[in-house]
């Protein structure tokens, strides 16, 4: 197998050492696709069927604890206005990260600074939003425990922002490196998977966005109104069994 | 066409560059924030409530097409990954229409507990 070592410069971004054969470091192509990028897809393949059971999880309980009256509902502490303010700015921040990516290919090195800065910033600034919506709705008694929908809310959009907050420290560790001139437009490969998993994270929000704050919840009153004639008659159900389970 | 070439094979995957420019994105994200607005705005009107949930739905799933397509180049892209995220979505999909249903078949009978 037989070792190439090349010394590339490309428009004054410095030197980097590729090892392999013939190409920057990276494992070969297979099927005519770069293998990092498939790779990034795979990935993103897995977390679509993660964030789907996630989902899926939250519609079933959505409305559980306004049926079993257990406060705080979902309309009582969601705040549409600042929720809807906080996914455009994650929107927005697609257009960026696409910008970035625009303007490594194009050899445009400032803006590939400042487009993938502005994408961490605006990330940064949505996780903020995030972590203050936290703390409101825990000062509101929405915690882990205190109900379902309390539970899976927090799982679902807590991994979410898991995945932001990961996002951030990847586009800030590349601004680093770009920074550093380790950036050329050969590396753009890199700059388009750190993208596809950041557009992936804007479009889970989307989906969370609708699905979570935007579909409509029942009225808790009404709610208690249908259900309480069934859970009359479950307990005198359960009543009649108990007694049935007498010995004597 | 990036200069991704490694034993003589041509790296698939930077179709994009011929396909968008930087004004297409800025346009395709003009449109996002509308249809944005349009989401929170029908949210608030009374008179949209019957067609609420259809009609969220159907612009979400605009605005996925339209990050997926343009933003993540899919629409530009090799086949694979069209493929291969197409039937991530059809599992997910999939499984997430099952637990609906196995839920909603589940409690339909069930009083509460």
């Amino acid at each position: 197998m037989a070792t190439a070592i090349t010394v590339e410069t490309a428009h004054g971004e410095g030197q980097g050492i590729h090892e392999g054969h013939g190409h920057a470091g990276h494992p070969p192509p297979s099927a005519g696709v770069d293998s990092r990028k498939l790779l990034m897809w795979l990935f993103l393949t897995s977390d679509t069927m993660f964030f789907g059971t996630l989902i899926a999880t939250y519609m079933m309980y959505r409305d559980r604890s306004i049926q079993l009256l257990t406060p705080p509902y979902p309309n009582d502490i969601f705040d549409i206005p600042y929720t809807s303010v906080s996914a455009f700015v994650l929107l927005m921040s697609s257009l960026t990260m696409v910008l970035a990516l625009a303007s490594i290919q194009r050899g445009n090195y400032r803006g590939l600074r400042i487009w993938l800065a502005a994408t961490a910033l605006l990330g940064g600034i949505f996780v903020g939003g995030q972590v203050f919506e936290f703390t409101t709705f825990a000062h509101e008694g929405l915690t882990l425990s205190s109900n379902v929908f309390g539970s899976s809310f927090y799982v679902l959009t807590g991994f979410h922002g898991a995945h932001v907050t990961i996002g951030v420290l990847w586009l800030v560790a590349l601004l680093v490196v770009s920074l550093r001139g380790g950036l050329p437009k050969e590396k753009a490969m890199s700059v388009e998977i750190a993208g596809l998993y950041w557009h992936f994270v804007d479009i889970v929000w989307i989906i969370i966005f609708t699905f979570v704050y935007l579909v409509p919840y029942p009225n808790p009153v009404k709610e208690a109104t249908e259900a309480a004639p069934a859970a009359f008659l479950h307990l005198v159900s359960l009543g009649q069994q108990m007694l049935a389970a007498l010995p004597f | 066409m990036a200069s991704n070439v490694a034993h003589g094979q041509q790296v698939i995957g930077h179709a994009e560059e011929e396909h968008t420019t930087p004004q297409e994105y800025v346009r395709v994200a003009i449109v996002l924030a509308i249809i944005t607005a349009i989401e929170v705005f029908i949210y608030y009107l009374p008179s949209a409530r019957p067609l609420l949930v259809p009609a969220l739905i159907i612009l979400s799933l605009a605005k996925f097409a339209a990050v997926v397509g343009y933003f993540m180049h899919l629409k530009f892209d090799n086949r694979l990954f069209q493929f291969m995220f197409i039937a991530g979505l059809v599992v997910s999909l999939s499984v997430f229409l099952a637990f609906l249903a196995m839920f909603w078949y589940s409690t339909s009978y069930m009083p509460l507990t």
